[in-house]
């Protein structure tokens, strides 16, 4: 598996809850190649969201290794992870998550203050990242002036201004009618089949996940299928 | 520069909160540059401090005054050198609320003590030739439009003419500066020898003398000599330095001072309370957005500044606000109250500590929710989302 982006080795995570020890995630290991529309099914407390954040750097593993474009990043400190975040992983909630006081375009914007580009260059990159996602003639509208699907084209764009590797999906439809989630995931496919995005995506949807190229399956935090 | 966006856009997320809160810490502030300036302004009308005199003065009341024999005896006390004299005149020039101080004073004698101020040559000498001369600071000759040869009529109220006459009639001979960074003088200068002659009473006494001694490290020990010289005696004398005259005279009118500062103090502990919980109920609205920052990469470090960035923000322009609205107030403040405050001014010292008072009350309402926003992680955050 040499043309892994993301390599999962027995990672584990656990959290405490009072005097209670709960393991989310159990040994799991798993490969995703470069290129992939990856989609991650599972009950509820299954370690969907869990096995995203630790993928998309947000958490540290219990134990066990997770490398990203051949860098460990479970090693890393909260300052690096951060850095790291900032130049190789878009994130994409089920909520958004825009600030709802910028425009659309200042949303878009956020990722490249931690960048050395322009005041200018910022915009010119915010408003081809809008317009990859059909918005360009709502860069000045506030999120609240935005319907839920525009909203998160919004979020989408913001993901991909700073052309990371990777994108993480957070239900990215789950607050969307089925119209709008399908518009959605008809996005997502076109970056990871037009500008070769891997993508990852948590859904309970199986009509979300048929647009990935591979679902994959965990329950009680193993995974439990795998399918193409 | 380039988070200043991120900053002036969070501030406006509750905008009617953030009006109010801002109003609340303007208008701290407008108080501040105020009442800081009247303090300044009774303290400026005193100035002229200098290290090296001492000023003799009645030891129980200013209305007993004492001899101007004193004069030639306090000359000869071992560490002085120099001795003028200065008394108090009083009276109204037209109105009495136009008030200014007005001193008889020996003219040479009074510049050569006061060697700061600044006068032209041929005008001291006109002043000490002329009998019913004076010289003016040109702040007074500008607030009333006095020229040169200007005759200005005064009011007596203590000191009448030989006969009963109350009015006073004074040439303006001449118009002298203060130190250029320094709060400009306000005191009418008339000449002594001439107010001595014709007053009704109390001929050869004087209200105090300035002494100026050798040097200021023994100036202690010159004035306990002098009080001594006249201890006993029916005009016993209190010394002090002029710092210690002035603080005196402060005193009397009331510790101002304190009071105001007092004030000050409990303006700004209540605003601290209250854009603190502004700050901290706003913080946990923003739990979320805090997440998708650190999500998106910004740093711990970087969360906590443009946090705190925000607190200093909103009062920084808070202060702006308030200051800027007492500097446009201050010119028409200035006229209301010039006859008992001539030196009213919004001096940039004020404005200085008002912008350094408003970067300590950002920090200090800002650091807690910053805190809070920096150890905050992000799956705990997205959790509460």
């Amino acid at each position: 598996m040499s043309d892994s982006l993301v390599r999962v080795d027995k990672v584990s995570k656990a959290y405490t809850r009072g005097k209670e020890k709960i393991d989310v995630l159990r040994e799991l290991s798993m490969d995703v190649p470069q290129g992939d529309f990856l989609a991650l099914m599972g009950p509820s407390g299954s370690g969907k969201t869990t096995l995203l954040n630790l993928i998309g750097g947000l958490d540290h593993p219990t134990t066990g290794s997770i490398t990203i474009g051949g860098e460990r990043i479970d090693t890393l400190s909260e300052r690096d992870l951060a850095r790291w975040r900032a130049g190789h992983v878009g994130f994409v909630f089920q909520f958004y998550n825009l600030l709802p006081v910028l425009s659309a375009q200042r949303n878009v914007e956020l990722p490249l203050l931690l960048t050395k580009l322009s005041s200018r260059a910022r915009a010119e990159h915010a408003a081809t990242a809008l317009e990859v996602v059909g918005l360009r003639d709502r860069a000045r509208h506030k999120p609240n002036e935005l319907s839920g699907g525009q909203q998160q084209r919004v979020a989408i764009a913001r993901a991909l201004v700073s052309d990371p590797m990777l994108l993480v999906c957070d239900e990215p439809t789950g607050d969307l009618d089925r119209a709008t989630a399908d518009e959605i995931l008809h996005l997502l496919q076109m970056l990871n089949r037009e500008h070769g995005k891997t993508i990852i995506m948590v859904t309970h949807d199986p009509k979300a996940a048929d647009f990935a190229q591979h679902v994959v399956h965990l329950d009680k935090g193993v995974l439990v299928e795998s399918l193409t | 520069m380039k988070y200043f966006g991120l900053l002036w856009a969070g501030l406006f997320r509750r905008r009617t909160r953030t009006v109010l809160t801002l109003a609340s810490i303007a208008i701290a502030f407008l108080l501040f540059a105020l009442l800081r300036s009247i303090i300044d302004g009774f303290v400026g009308g005193v100035q002229l401090v200098g290290a090296d005199r001492l000023i003799v003065s009645p030891r129980y009341s200013i209305v007993d005054p004492l001899p101007l024999s004193y004069q030639q005896r306090i000359q000869a006390v071992p560490g002085v050198v120099g001795v003028t004299i200065a008394n108090w005149f009083g009276g109204t020039y037209q109105d009495p609320r136009n008030f200014f101080p007005k001193h008889p004073v020996d003219p040479r004698a009074y510049f050569n003590m006061y060697s700061e101020l600044i006068i032209a040559p041929e005008q001291l000498a006109a002043f000490e030739s002329t009998r019913s001369g004076t010289v003016v600071p040109r702040q007074l000759a500008e607030r009333f439009g006095w020229n040169m040869g200007d005759r200005i009529p005064i009011e007596a109220d203590i000191w009448p003419k030989t006969g009963g006459d109350r009015l006073w009639e004074f040439d303006v001979v001449g118009i002298y500066d203060g130190p250029p960074d320094e709060a400009p003088p306000d005191t009418m200068l008339i000449n002594f020898a001439y107010f001595d002659e014709a007053r009704e009473f109390a001929k050869g006494t004087v209200g105090w003398f300035i002494v100026r001694v050798a040097d200021p490290d023994t100036a202690g020990d010159v004035a306990r000599d002098i009080d001594a010289l006249f201890a006993n005696s029916t005009n016993e004398t209190r010394t002090s330095t002029e710092a210690e005259f002035q603080a005196a005279f402060l005193k009397q009118i009331g510790d101002i001072g304190l009071i105001m500062s007092g004030i000050l103090g409990a303006v700004f502990f209540t605003i601290l309370l209250l854009t603190g919980n502004t700050m901290a109920q706003a913080f946990r609205e923003r739990i979320p957005e805090v997440a998708v920052l650190k999500t998106l990469g910004f740093s711990n470090v970087a969360v906590l500044s443009l946090m705190l960035g925000e607190a200093i923000l909103l009062s920084l322009f808070a202060a702006l606000i308030g200051m800027g609205i007492a500097v446009l107030m201050a010119p028409g403040i200035a006229t209301v109250i010039s006859n008992i405050l001539p030196n009213f001014t919004i001096a940039s010292e004020t404005l200085l500590a008002g912008f350094g008072l408003a970067v300590f009350l950002g920090i200090i309402t800002g650091i807690f929710p910053a805190v809070q926003g920096m150890r905050l992680t992000i799956v705990e955050a997205l959790r509460r989302n």
